[in-house]
């Protein structure tokens, strides 16, 4: 399969009056045609704002992109000027937002919003963008799709807004839909609802998703390959089952062990992490999960582990083998 | 199953890294920010310096002296400002009558802030009926044109009152007088406000906690939701005291005003209507200084306002 | 568990919110009947999780039980006290024996206040201590016993994280020594690394002080570990009451089957293995809830009996309560 974005090396900052938020750390990854990827990670992990420098959607002042590349079919989305960039966004790489009432303009009608990336990307006339928004709506799941195009947000419920919101972004068939939490804020029937649509959409149009979330139970469900993030860096990338089956960053460790179950009741205790989440303020120079870790040997709190491959398709950056307690 | 005391929780007590902050302590970094807001607050210190400490140099009896000989006289080395009407010096004037100007700023001010929290918390908190009639009444009392109604009442309070003397200063009752329709009139904006937090404050989870755990509505009122609506009533406040002054130079610019001899910036521009253009400095200098002091406090009000909004919690 | 000694009686407790339309003249067109007919109790030392989704009435139901909301018909009986009893001084009791922890850390924290005035509020309000330095010394013993320092009291609630907050909301709770804590959703707004913390507290402390929780959630995942039973809310009645095991298990609702079927479960291989139940359509308002079982417009076994008259809640197994016609 192809690589159809590539990411090298990305590092992001935020210019404060309290000082400079280093957001992003230095993170590489791709994704392959039709591939699903998950990225994780708890909140302040970066996993958006990797997305959205990505995409060149971070306001520029205060945010900088310090260093880094993003390869999208040989072009460097981070060196592309506006113009460029937006005929790609929408059209080519299209993004699904967690909160579609916030991310649906309230004043315009659905119709009017999934028709103009169709009229303005591939230059349909009015008559051929209303049908294929009819086409669409139909799609993803909205009955009687040809009347609701006259209605507005506020007149669908928060799991129909989602399908809209799908239904919007794949309106021009991108290679890649990058979805930020989109399930988070739904109840989780209608959340079962939208990631078995999201399964069909896959399989009939063939396009890679890039999936963020903080539910590791989705991630199961949906992903191939899983990048797990935590303060701007990534610390263990694995393909789904190996992610599971046998994590070796003691992050996913831990993050797995937090979790309750539904299908079987678990000991008395959950693995709880002690400490908290690390202050973005101060650029890592070593290893940033160090003060929480369990297994931390001393050069974890000098250096700083670089990911490093220890299966096929599966790399960790961590200085310990946790099978053995010992440096790797 | 027994547990020991300190087994309570398998956590390391947690510490804060950042030395104490409180929110008024944030706000003043926000304020400090805003250059306009500085910038105000310096033009506001220089006029209050200017009206208190040229006290010191002109005396009272001297501002209200009047030579009409020596009336209408243009700016000079003697006179700065020049004389007015009745030959009394423009400058010492312009001192004292800033005095009384930013009194009546402040007071009034402060009645409408008494009756306008008073009624809004009122309103906003308990709803329903109460809220109703009071808000119907605020609503007459908006309705009602405010410049009309101060003319009214100072057409036929204005010369009830004696003079009064405070803190060595002898001035025209009048001004109380102004001050009380100043406040009884404004206020209908600031309950507005305060409804406006209160409604939305009470619905709060800290407030509904405070319901759990018993606290009497009194305490619910002033202690919990009062404070935490200080902000756009601070903002309201200061923007008061230039309304007021505002006010206040309306009135007297039509001859109803504060009586002389008595001075305000307002009342030096009585008059001067007939001498726009042969004698400038009539209306030059007090419009001067009522504008620059409207200007600094709607740039503190600005500043204030960015400094206080709580929405930019990151900082 | 102590099946003899409930401390919280619930009976019929109905919930609405009347709706109003008119200018001048308001009158009642129609109500939100947010909690319709709750009837359950909670015994001593207890978790009992009340889950649902959006809109099912849950967290009215946690708020009218403690009597925060006026209720509209029924009854709760907290240790014997009535809330339907105006009496300014069993009010004041029910204040003292049950609390409440909330869902969103920045909002349930009074922002101007101390952490200090924060936790001894209660302790101010029930006249526990006689001054406020033995009062501080107290906040300082909660602040331990919920894992923060005791040198955090004159600290402010924007200095702390939102686990941190939900600590100290929990310090609240327990300041005046009640028997009842609601919990509404109290680790929803956390992350997922935090909320192992704060259950895992939540336990602790119920071990130590035997108290009783009600708790308000939708993670039936988390619901699973915590609870010792579980009620399923549905537009505002219980269609299932079991205790944990059973409903997890052997869920009889098909409400509670698909809702279970939809929870993802942390395991590629288990997750893609199983057969969901994917419900068509969504939650129905509570403005007008469907006659006869209110399910029935979207259960997969609906027949036309289930459209017309309401499900009785009948004993079905032992301890286990469902509300359907085909079960």
């Amino acid at each position: 399969m192809d690589k159809i974005l590539q990411i090298n090396n990305l590092r992001t900052i935020f210019n404060t009056p309290e000082g400079i938020v280093h957001a992003v750390n230095g993170v590489s990854f791709h994704i392959s045609e039709g591939e699903t990827l998950a990225v994780v990670g708890e909140s302040g992990c970066g996993k958006t704002v990797t997305m959205l420098s990505i995409l060149g959607l971070i306001p520029i002042p205060p945010g900088e992109i310090v260093s880094g590349s993003a390869y999208y079919h040989n072009k460097d989305l981070l060196q592309l000027p506006e113009e460029e960039l937006e005929r790609i966004r929408g059209r080519e790489i299209a993004m699904i937002f967690q909160d579609p009432m916030t991310s649906l303009n309230p004043v315009l009608t659905i119709g009017r919003q999934l028709t103009e990336p169709l009229t303005l990307h591939l230059g349909f006339d009015q008559q051929k963008a209303i049908q294929r928004a009819v086409e669409m709506l139909t799609f993803v799941g909205i009955p009687d799709a040809e009347k609701r195009l006259d209605a507005y947000p506020h007149q669908f419920s928060g799991g129909m807004r989602q399908r809209v919101m799908i239904a919007m972004a794949l309106g021009c068939a991108p290679s890649i839909a990058i979805a930020d939490e989109p399930t988070t804020a739904l109840d989780v029937t209608i959340q079962a609802q939208i990631i078995e649509l999201v399964i069909r959409l896959r399989e009939e149009l063939g396009m890679a998703i890039l999936w963020i979330t903080h539910d590791l139970g989705v991630v199961a469900g949906l992903a191939e390959r899983v990048i797990v993030m935590y303060s701007g860096l990534i610390l263990e990338e694995a393909d789904v089952y190996n992610l599971y089956e046998n994590p070796c960053h003691p992050y996913t460790t831990a993050l797995l062990g937090a979790l309750p179950r539904v299908d079987y009741t678990r000991h008395q205790r959950l693995d709880s992490i002690p400490g908290a989440p690390p202050n973005l303020l101060i650029e890592p120079k070593h290893c940033p999960f160090a003060p929480r870790c369990q297994f931390v040997m001393d050069i974890c709190r000098e250096q700083m582990p670089q990911l490093e491959l220890i299966g096929s398709d599966h790399q960790i950056a961590c200085w310990v083998d946790i099978h053995t307690g010992k440096s790797r | 199953m027994e547990t020991t005391p300190d087994a309570i929780v398998h956590l390391i007590p947690d510490e804060l890294e950042t030395p104490p902050l409180t929110l008024w302590q944030l706000a003043w970094r926000r304020f400090r920010r805003h250059k306009m807001a500085i910038f105000g607050s310096i033009s506001l210190l220089v006029l209050i310096i200017y009206s208190f400490g040229g006290a010191f140099i002109y005396t009272e009896a001297y501002a209200n002296f009047t030579e009409t000989g020596i009336r209408l006289q243009p700016p000079s080395a003697a006179h700065p400002f020049g004389t007015d009407t009745v030959g009394r010096d423009i400058l010492a004037r312009t001192i004292y009558g800033g005095q009384i100007s930013l009194l009546i700023g402040l007071t009034a001010m402060l009645v409408q802030l008494f009756i306008g929290v008073l009624i809004g918390a009122i309103s906003g908190y308990f709803g329903g009926r109460i809220d109703s009639i009071l808000m119907r009444f605020t609503e007459a009392v908006l309705i009602i044109p405010q410049i009309f109604l101060l003319l009214v009442m100072a057409k036929f309070f204005g010369s009830k009152i004696p003079d009064i003397t405070v803190l060595g200063r002898t001035f025209s009752g009048s001004v109380v007088v102004i001050v009380f329709i100043i406040g009884i009139t404004s206020w209908p904006y600031l309950a507005r406000i305060v409804r406006a937090e209160f409604l939305s404050l009470k619905e709060n989870e800290f407030i509904l906690a405070a319901h759990s755990t018993g606290t009497p509505t009194f305490q619910i009122i002033f202690r919990h939701i009062l404070p935490n609506s200080m902000a756009p009533i601070i903002v309201a406040a200061t923007l008061g005291v230039a309304s007021a002054i505002t006010l206040e130079a309306y009135i007297s610019f039509l001859g109803l005003g504060v009586r002389p001899p008595t001075a305000t910036w307002g009342n030096m521009l009585e008059g001067a209507y007939n001498y726009i253009d042969t004698a400038y400095w009539l209306w030059l200098f007090p419009g001067l200084l009522i504008t620059l002091i409207v200007l600094s406090i709607n740039f503190i009000g600005d500043g204030l306002r960015d400094a206080l909004d709580p929405r930019s919690r990151a900082i | 568990m102590n099946q003899n000694q409930s401390i919280v009686h619930i009976d019929g407790l109905k919930k609405h919110f009347p709706v109003m339309h008119g200018i001048v003249f308001e009158r009642q067109v129609g109500a939100v009947r947010a909690v319709d007919g709750l009837t359950f109790e909670i015994h001593r030392g207890e978790t009992l999780g009340l889950v649902g989704e959006s809109g099912c009435g849950k967290t009215t139901a946690g708020r009218t039980i403690l009597g925060l909301y006026p209720l509209t018909e029924g009854s709760v009986k907290i240790d014997g006290h009535d809330i339907n009893n105006k009496d300014s001084e069993n009010i004041l009791a029910i204040r003292r024996k049950a609390q409440m922890i909330f869902q969103d850390p920045f909002a349930s924290l009074n922002p101007r206040w101390t952490v200090n005035a924060i936790v001894s509020e209660p302790m101010r309000v029930h006249k526990l201590f006689p001054d406020q330095k033995t009062r501080t010394e107290k906040v300082k013993e909660l602040l331990t016993l919920v894992g923060m320092s005791s040198r955090l009291v004159n600290r402010f609630p924007h200095e702390f994280s939102g686990g941190q907050r939900q600590r100290i909301g929990i310090a609240r709770a327990l300041a005046p020594e009640p028997l009842f804590i609601v919990c509404d959703e109290p680790i929803s707004a956390l992350d997922v690394s935090i909320q192992a913390q704060v259950v895992n507290l939540l336990e602790d402390l119920q071990d130590r002080f035997n108290l009783s929780y009600l708790f308000i959630a939708h993670d039936l995942s988390m619901v699973r570990h915590i609870c010792d039973r579980v009620a399923v809310m549905y537009l505002g009645i219980i269609v299932e009451l079991a205790s944990r095991n059973d409903l997890y298990e052997t869920p009889l609702h098909p409400y509670s089957q698909a809702l279970l079927s939809a929870v993802p479960i942390p395991d590629p291989r288990k997750d893609r293995a199983r057969n969901r139940i994917i419900l068509t359509g969504d939650v129905p308002s509570p403005l007008n809830p469907p006659s006869g079982c209110r399910f029935h417009p979207r259960c997969p076994i609906a027949i036309d009996r289930c459209s017309v008259d309401e499900p009785e809640w009948r004993e079905i197994a032992s301890n286990h309560w469902v509300s359907c016609h085909l079960v």
